[in-house]
């Protein structure tokens, strides 16, 4: 019908799939992100770390080219390891923080300012699939800035190296994944909990990175005062580091290449504690959430 | 047919204040006014029809969907104009209502032909370009409107929809309600505390205080017996006489001080022959009124029913 019938009519038309609605949120969201050329900017910026890595995968195989350089035998000063793929992660890791800094705070916080809740969940669409809905955003921005290229240096180191190296650092690319998703999830959800209780975006901002420098500097301040290592606890980048060093199968926690992440040497926590802290986290935000997603606040 | 609404001794707490105390109702009207003062619990049912608050007891169903077991389906049904703004500020007003009905379940193009057609219907469409958070109050409530509309709804809820908005505004808000009610693909649920509002939209009236029903009533039924109640004003020395003549027709008469008479028609008696009587005992009828027992009069009966006092 033509916009220019100015009236009414029912919808008799066909439905999308229920299971497919909380995909709108991200359609909409990246719209809206891509006006912004800081973030369109940093965005870009955040594929140098991984160029620059692609980039020393393929000249390391590759004689001509360092003959060319006539930097012949560089290519045994860097080694395609565990060590490398590590410090890949954490340096794509802290700009996945920068970006959940970022967008993170205009993800819940106007909706509540605007009361706009109560229309997103008068329709058939639940608190969960509004959670799921702002968290892929989050979630598809963080995979590409982290495992995406992880995995893509990975492949061609493979190709270059042989199906053997493939087969045998196989925990190479799970580690990647893995880390990269747990990392991914604990700052989307942290992200948007900061989100749905502060409504001040800079505040929410701010929040995010206190969250990790500051309780980080608590923690080692109860380590200083305590003589004692479970100060840690409060240091999402010291838990988060041993959780890589376990799906990474490394050993030894204070070689991390990620050095962000990295655990001092005789400070190292039990992995279970790390994990079940990593957990707790993830509940207190998701509880934080259910607080605060509701079509319409109760005052009892 | 079935009700549109009904209440299944809906009960609602919140900790241990019983909000909606064993609701039970069937309404059936084409629009129904959902009255009563503030914290009766219009908001509140409405949000626990909506699925925001669970009941404690009870159900309610929604064309014959329990808003229990069905929630998601029935919110397929409603369409909902909340009472405060509400809204995504930096978005424009043609974008959010694409979005809004995207989430509803259109797909992409219907819904962007039908935000553009909704924001057209309620007279926004030369603005619908400009981001919501620079429209003016009367421009928000109508783009709340388009809103809930735009996904083409079995149901509408209405919470205060001419709060705050001027007489121009109102009126052309309430032309806007008039006319979606009066295509009649919809059924409108419209809280208010505007009576006026109500007694212009509405067929049916549900009267809340303190979580319970205070009233229910047919306004069409009411107007329509309203309709055979009089009060006249009589002039003239045989005013007996013509009272017992109106009575032998089988009127229901009440004399009151100076004249004034309360009458009450048989069904088939026309007024005519008042003034016929009237004329045969040579009494003037200097004044006669239907009574009209507007919403308020059955508004404040309501509240004065439920405890005896205002």
């Amino acid at each position: 019908m033509a916009v220019y019938k100015k009236t009414y009519r029912p919808y008799d038309g066909g439905l999308t799939p229920s299971w497919s609605r909380f995909l709108v949120i991200p359609r909409y969201a990246f719209e809206e992100l891509h006006r912004s050329r800081f973030l369109s900017t940093f965005f870009i910026a955040s594929f140098a770390y991984p160029l620059v890595c692609a980039l020393i995968i393929y000249v390391q195989h590759n004689a001509s080219v360092l003959s060319l350089l006539g930097v012949q035998g560089a290519n045994r000063l860097i080694s395609i390891n565990i060590t490398f793929f590590m410090s890949l992660l954490g340096w794509q890791s802290m700009m996945a923080l920068f970006l959940a800094a970022f967008i993170g705070p205009r993800q819940v916080s106007p909706d509540l300012a605007n009361n706009a809740l109560s229309l997103y969940l008068a329709r058939p669409f639940s608190r969960v699939e509004y959670v799921l809905g702002k968290m892929s955003i989050l979630v598809i921005l963080m995979s590409l800035m982290t495992w995406v290229p992880g995995l893509l240096c990975y492949l061609l180191q493979s190709y270059l190296e042989g199906w053997s190296w493939m087969k045998d650092n196989v925990n190479l690319a799970s580690g990647f994944f893995f880390g990269a998703w747990v990392w991914i999830l604990i700052l989307a959800l942290l992200a948007l909990a900061l989100s749905a209780w502060v409504k001040w975006r800079p505040a929410a901002g701010g929040l995010m990175f206190g969250v990790f420098f500051v309780a980080g500097a608590f923690g080692a301040t109860i380590n200083g005062v305590q003589r004692t290592k479970w100060g840690h606890l409060f240091n999402i980048s010291h838990l988060i580091g041993s959780v890589w060093v376990q799906l990474f199968g490394d050993t030894d926690g204070t070689t991390n290449g990620a050095l962000f992440f990295r655990v001092p040497r005789g400070e190292e926590l039990p992995l279970w504690c790390c994990w079940a802290s990593l957990a707790v986290l993830c509940l207190v935000c998701l509880y934080m959430l259910a607080r605060k997603i509701r079509g319409a606040e109760v005052a009892r | 047919m079935g009700p549109v609404i009904e209440l299944d001794g809906l009960e609602v707490r919140f900790g241990d204040r019983v909000i909606l105390k064993k609701l039970k109702a069937g309404l059936t009207g084409r629009s129904v006014g959902l009255l009563g003062p503030n914290g009766a619990g219009k908001s509140t049912l409405i949000n626990t029809l909506l699925g925001f608050h669970k009941p404690s007891a009870g159900t309610a169903r929604i064309l014959g969907r329990d808003i229990r077991t069905h929630a998601r389906e029935v919110r397929s049904l409603i369409g909902y104009m909340p009472e405060n703004d509400a809204f995504i500020a930096n978005m424009s007003g043609v974008h959010f209502v694409r979005l809004m009905a995207e989430l509803a379940g259109l797909p992409r193009e219907h819904a962007l032909e039908r935000a553009h057609e909704a924001f057209f219907y309620v007279g926004l469409g030369e603005v619908r370009y400009r981001a919501l958070g620079t429209y003016s109050l009367g421009m928000k409530q109508a783009a709340k409107l388009a809103q809930a509309i735009a996904h083409g709804p079995k149901l509408l809820f209405l919470d205060e929809p001419t709060n705050g908005l001027d007489p121009p505004a109102r009126l052309r808000m309430i032309q806007l309600i008039q006319e979606i009610r009066d295509r009649g693909d919809l059924h409108l649920l419209l809280s208010s505390h505007l009576l006026r509002d109500v007694e212009e939209c509405c067929d049916e009236v549900l009267i809340l205080k303190d979580g319970n029903i205070a009233a229910f009533c047919n306004l069409e039924e009411e107007r329509r017996s309203n309709r055979r109640f009089l009060e006249i004003e009589t002039r003239g020395s045989s005013n007996g006489c013509f009272l017992e003549a109106v009575e032998k027709l089988g009127c229901e008469t009440a004399p009151g001080a100076q004249g004034r008479v309360k009458l009450v028609l048989p069904d088939g008696l026309e007024v005519r022959r008042l003034y016929e009587i009237a004329a045969e005992q040579n009494v003037q009828i200097r004044r006669l009124n239907h009574r009209r027992d507007s919403l308020e009069d059955i508004f404040l009966k309501a509240m004065e029913a439920a405890d005896g006092r205002l």
